[in-house]
C-alpha cells in the first residue's frame, strides 16, 4: 500500500486515481500509523513552498517523513512534493525543506513566461530503473514557477530545459522526485509510475 | 483538452460537476473546464472535481476581480481567460453570454487587462469563424499574442490541417478544434505528423 500524504495542499484525487489504474492500493492519509505501515510514500503538492512546510509542521509530519525516507522505503515527491525533498527554497523568503536531496529551489530567471507551464521533454542524465522504457525527449507536463538546482549532478536522472537546464527527475537511493505531474503526463507519466511500482516490488 | 458548457451563463445554469468528475477518472492529461463559473468558490469545486484549469468568460467581464481573486487563491496556472471576439471592422469587440451580448470592450485591451489581473492563459475564440471551417482568425490572434506574454490558445475556424499550421505560425501557442476531431475529419496523429513536417514543435 502506498501512503499519499495529505497535508492540506491541493487535490490528491488525481494522484490516487492514477495509482488505482496501475492497481496499486493507495490511501490518502496523514495518520502516522498508516504512513509507517505503508510500502511506499508519495508526497504530492501544489501551491507555495511556505504553505506546504507550514502545513507539514502543523500536522507533525516533518520528522515522520524524514524517518520514513531514511527507512529505505520508496519515497516519491511530485511537483512541489519534489521541491520539498531539497535543503531549502527561496520561494517567498527562505524556507527549510526536508533535506533528503542536496540542493536548492530557485525562481526561474530570464525566461519569457512564468510559470513554466505545458509539455516539455525529458533529457536523460544518469541511469536508473525509474527511467526504464522512457525514450529520450519524451514529453511530460509541467506547471511551476521555481525549479531545483541539485548540488550533485548524479542525483539528476532526467533534466529538462526552460531558460536553463534543471532537474525533472531526481533520485538519491530510495528517494525520488518528479518536477512534472506524472499523473497528468499521459502514457509517459504512467510508465514512470509503473517503474516506481517496480521499485516498491 | 477543454470542456465548455457554452450556454451556462446565458441560461443561468450550474456547473456540470458530475461530468468533470467522470472526465477526471478517464483522462490522464490536463483539462480545462468552463461555463457558468462565477465565483472563486466555483473554481474550488471544479478543481476538487479533478480539473486542472478553469476557464472564465462572461463572469470575468462582469466582475474582473474574479480573475485576480482566483489567481491569488489557486494560482495563475489554473485561471484561463476565455474571450469571445467579434470582428467589428476597425477593431475586435468582446462578446459575452455565449457570444450573444456585445460589451463595447476591445479584445486586445481586455487580454492585456486579463494578464494584469493574473490570468495564466488566454483562449481566444473568434465567434464568426467558429464552425465555419475556413481557418482561424489570424490577425487578432497575432495582435493578442504580441500584446500579452501569456500562452494563447486560438479557437474557431479549424477546417483543414493547414489552418493549424497557419495559426501556430501567427503566434498562437495552441490551436483548439472540436468538430474536425469529433467527426474524425482530421485524425489527431495525422495532424501532429503534418505539423512536425512543417517544422513546428509538437508533443
Amino acid at each position: 500500500m502506498i501512503a499519499i500524504i495529505d497535508y492540506g495542499v491541493g487535490n490528491l484525487k488525481n494522484v490516487r486515481h492514477v495509482f488505482s489504474i496501475l492497481e496499486i492500493p493507495a490511501q490518502i492519509t496523514r495518520d502516522p500509523k498508516v504512513i509507517r505501515a505503508a510500502d511506499a510514500i508519495v508526497l504530492p503538492g501544489v501551491g507555495a513552498f511556505r504553505d506546504a512546510v507550514q502545513n507539514l509542521e502543523k500536522y507533525d509530519l516533518i520528522d515522520l517523513l524524514k524517518e520514513q525516507a531514511q527507512s529505505g522505503k520508496p519515497f516519491l515527491g511530485i511537483c512541489l512534493g519534489m521541491q520539498l525533498l531539497f535543503d531549502k527554497s527561496y520561494e517567498g523568503g527562505e524556507w527549510t525543506g526536508l533535506g533528503l536531496i542536496e540542493g536548492e529551489i530557485v525562481r526561474f530567471k530570464d525566461v519569457p513566461k512564468i510559470p513554466h507551464m505545458g509539455w516539455n521533454t525529458l533529457i536523460p542524465n544518469t541511469e536508473s530503473p525509474i527511467a526504464a522504457k522512457i525514450e529520450p525527449e519524451s514529453y511530460v507536463y509541467f506547471v511551476h514557477s521555481y525549479h531545483a538546482v541539485a548540488k550533485n549532478p548524479e542525483d539528476v536522472v532526467f533534466a529538462t530545459e526552460y531558460g536553463t537546464q534543471f532537474p525533472a527527475v531526481v533520485q538519491r537511493g530510495n528517494i525520488l522526485g518528479m518536477q512534472f505531474h506524472p499523473e497528468k503526463s499521459a502514457e509517459v507519466g504512467l510508465q514512470l509510475l509503473k517503474n516506481f511500482k517496480e521499485m516498491i516490488g | 483538452m477543454v470542456f465548455y458548457d457554452i450556454t451556462a451563463s446565458s441560461e443561468d445554469r450550474e456547473i456540470f460537476l458530475d461530468t468533470v468528475e467522470r472526465v477526471a477518472e478517464q483522462v490522464r492529461i490536463p483539462f480545462t473546464i468552463g461555463g457558468g463559473i462565477r465565483t472563486p468558490d466555483d473554481f474550488r469545486k471544479v478543481l476538487l472535481a479533478g480539473a486542472d484549469k478553469v476557464s472564465v468568460n462572461t463572469a470575468a467581464v462582469l466582475n474582473p476581480k474574479l480573475i485576480s481573486e482566483a489567481a491569488e487563491i489557486y494560482g495563475s496556472q489554473c485561471v484561463v481567460l476565455s474571450i469571445d471576439a467579434k470582428n467589428q471592422g476597425d477593431h475586435w469587440e468582446v462578446f459575452i453570454h455565449g457570444g450573444r451580448t456585445p460589451t463595447g470592450i476591445d479584445v486586445v485591451e481586455w487580454a492585456k487587462q486579463g494578464e494584469a489581473l493574473g490570468a495564466g492563459e488566454i483562449c481566444l475564440n473568434a465567434i464568426d469563424a467558429d464552425g465555419v471551417k475556413t481557418g482561424y482568425a489570424l490577425g487578432i490572434t497575432k495582435a493578442v499574442s504580441q500584446a500579452v506574454r501569456l500562452p494563447i490558445i486560438a479557437s474557431g475556424g479549424a477546417g483543414e490541417m493547414i489552418h493549424f499550421a497557419d495559426v501556430l505560425e501567427a503566434g498562437a501557442d495552441a490551436a483548439l478544434a472540436a468538430s474536425v476531431f469529433h467527426y474524425e475529419q482530421i485524425p489527431i496523429p495525422t495532424l501532429k505528423d503534418y505539423l512536425r513536417s512543417r517544422g513546428l514543435i509538437i508533443r
